[in-house]
């Protein structure tokens, strides 16, 4: 893992130390709110409908066991005793008062850690694939050149006040983990005929008011020309993106408006006036950054084998545990859906306990993933029994994962001031709907994902059933689409009709979902069924 | 009716204006008639409450229920946490979000 220089912290700290003095003179009079709050904003300050709430940022999702005990220990000192993990791999806390603000933000920066770029129409938070530097089907790791980019973009004179926010992941398999065609700049490392690594470059996706799947503008970017070529893309949207509009003003518009074709034209043009100023890292900065994700001391010579033979475990292990780059190694998802729980809400208690289970067996990582669950990367799979049994003793072994249960909804409008209706009571109701795990084992991979207003945090454009919160004369209303992937197959799913109150539209889910099962083919998921038949069968299902 | 409502400076909890001061409890809250704004910038310029504004709500003989559910949840608290809501005692609180 990434460790911070003498320059990370110092101005980690000093941002603290400003922020203290905007906040006193805030709680003095100095300020108004109007002047406050995009300062509060820059650090992750949030005034939500019931008190403040703090975003802090998990770069790429990864933390180490000593910052996950730090989260904890906001929640129970801080907070009312739980965090909420996010669509954008960070966490929320909801109960914040603003006087302890500055002080939340000094004990983060002594384990590394900060809500900068997690608000504000700046370089967001970097995301990455929850599974970097231990799947095996990786080309490379991308956590060096999400880090690289992390310390590129923070404070970037230059790109801190955009048009609109601004979201780059980066992944390196075919296995689209993030959501990259999804996001402002989605990058996904390749190898090339000859074998040497560069990226596929995806510009202009995003989900919210107006979803857009990015389209490639290049095919084949040379590492060596990694920044220089992100910050063409930056300066073309930063001169031509749309600031007389907030809604037309994300990248996602100007690649639309002017066409893939003359907005790659133009960032080829800005490329080499970026290229001369040198700007892209020395091989030596690379491999200095990269030597932080260096692969954990490996035992070689591991069993590959698992003993299965306790039914509750082998569940769980077909369902959230995935192949290791190393032998004898797996992966390990902790799912944050409990049936009828709040999808990413964690206890104090778990998050500490998630941190000794990383510490144990885990070489002290874990990841956060953008579906909000935990990911401990390399556990020996002889230690996987030992793991799930402290797991299931904590209500954190639901053998979910990627199944109709484990789904991701935004806070919504139990929380959020943006929000139109709440996501988390629907997502309870479907949850318990279809708490039978051998009803969810049948129907295969099915991810459902609910927003509870049309900014789309919960992701419902890349749910193959997504489910989207609206206000209808001051009464919760909820819109069901189908058809939408976030993962290499990316599309965007569409409304099927009119919509449903609260039980409506678990009604509804229901009636699609049993429409597949009877219609599927061999081998088919949800989504392959929709693609392969259309909407009208499911129509036919939920309005006939 | 018109409420005012708007969040404590310093804690964000969520207030309402009793006439004479601010309350947790929408309960508490009294009809402001054409006067919520003029309050409104007088209390935000005390520093007494932060991001105050005026809301429809109707009588009701357990006090102001306000008219759209995004206040309603204000008033109680996150339906989905009711240990966490000004009625932690009552389970079904949340039915009078809704």
């Amino acid at each position: 893992m990434y460790k911070y220089d003498q320059y990370d912290q110092a101005i980690v700290d000093a941002r603290v130390e400003e922020f203290r003095d905007q906040v006193e003179r805030r709680l003095s009079g100095a300020l108004s709110e109007d002047q406050f709050k995009p300062l509060r904003l820059m650090n992750g300050l949030y005034l939500q409908l019931h008190a403040y709430m703090l975003r802090v940022a998990i770069p790429y999702g990864t933390l180490d066991s000593r910052q996950m005990r730090m989260l904890a220990t906001i929640a129970r000192k801080y907070d009312r005793g739980y965090g909420h993990f996010t669509t954008r791999q960070n966490i929320q806390y909801n109960w914040i008062k603003l006087a302890d603000a500055p002080d939340i933000l000094a004990d983060l920066a002594t384990v590394e850690m900060h809500a900068i770029q997690t608000s504000g129409n700046c370089i967001r938070n970097i995301s990455s694939d929850q599974f970097a530097g231990a799947a095996a089907e990786e080309v490379a790791d991308p956590r060096p050149w999400a880090e690289l980019l992390r310390q590129w973009s923070t404070f970037h004179p230059e790109f801190s006040y955009l048009p609109r926010k601004f979201k780059i992941a980066v992944v390196a398999s075919d296995q689209d983990r993030a959501a990259v065609r999804l996001h402002d700049i989605g990058l996904q490392i390749v190898r090339n005929d000859a074998g040497a690594p560069g990226f596929r470059v995806f510009v202009g996706g995003g989900m919210g008011r107006t979803p857009m799947v990015a389209p490639e503008i290049r095919s084949f970017l040379p590492t060596a020309d990694f920044l220089s070529y992100v910050e063409a893309i930056l300066r073309v949207y930063n001169r031509y993106g749309r600031r007389d509009n907030i809604y037309k003003a994300r990248i996602k518009i100007l690649v639309h408006e002017l066409g893939a074709e003359e907005f790659t034209r133009q960032v080829e043009a800005e490329f080499p006036l970026v290229k001369a100023l040198g700007l892209d890292a020395p091989e030596a900065e690379f491999a200095r950054i990269a030597a932080f994700f260096a692969d954990p001391a490996f035992e070689a010579g591991l069993a590959d084998e698992l003993d299965l033979a306790d039914p509750d475990f082998a569940a769980w292990a077909k369902q959230n545990v995935h192949p290791h780059k190393t032998p004898g190694y797996a992966i390990a998802t902790i799912s944050l859906k409990p049936v009828g729980g709040i999808p990413g809400d964690a206890s104090a208690d778990q998050i500490d306990l998630m941190a000794d289970l990383a510490e144990r067996y885990s070489f002290n990582e874990l990841r956060v993933t953008h579906a909000q669950n935990i990911v401990l990367p390399h556990v020996r799979k002889a230690d996987l029994y030992a793991l799930w049994q402290q797991l299931e003793a904590a209500g954190l072994a639901t053998p979910n994962l990627d199944l109709v249960s484990d789904i991701i909804a935004c806070p919504g409008l139990d929380y959020c001031s943006l929000a139109n209706a709440r996501s988390i009571p629907v997502a309870q109701k479907i949850a318990r709907r279809f708490a039978d795990l051998d009803r969810q084992r049948d129907l295969g991979e099915l991810k459902l994902k609910i927003s509870g207003c049309i900014n789309a945090c919960g992701h419902h454009h890349a749910g193959h059933i997504g489910i989207l919160g609206v206000d209808r004369k001051g009464e919760e209303n909820y819109q069901l689409l189908l058809g939408g992937s976030g993962a290499e197959d990316a599309s965007l799913a569409k409304i099927v009709g009119p919509g449903f109150s609260e039980d409506g539209i678990v009604d509804a889910v229901e009636k699609a979902i049993e429409r597949y099962r009877a219609i599927r083919q061999d081998g088919e998921r949800f989504l392959d069924t929709y693609r392969r038949v259309g909407v009208e069968p499911f129509k036919e299902a939920i309005y006939g | 009716m018109k409420i005012l409502t708007g969040n404590n400076l310093e804690t964000g909890d969520v207030v309402w204006w009793t006439g004479s001061g601010w309350s947790r409890h929408v309960a508490d809250a009294v009809d402001v008639d054409e006067g919520g704004e003029a309050i409104a910038a007088r209390e935000e310029g005390a520093r007494r409450v932060n991001a105050p504004y005026v809301i429809e709500a109707l009588e009701t003989p357990e006090g102001p229920r306000p008219a759209h559910i995004k206040d309603r949840v204000r008033a109680l608290g996150p339906t989905v946490r009711p240990d966490l809501t000004l009625k932690p005692a009552d389970p079904n609180a949340g039915s009078w979000v809704i």
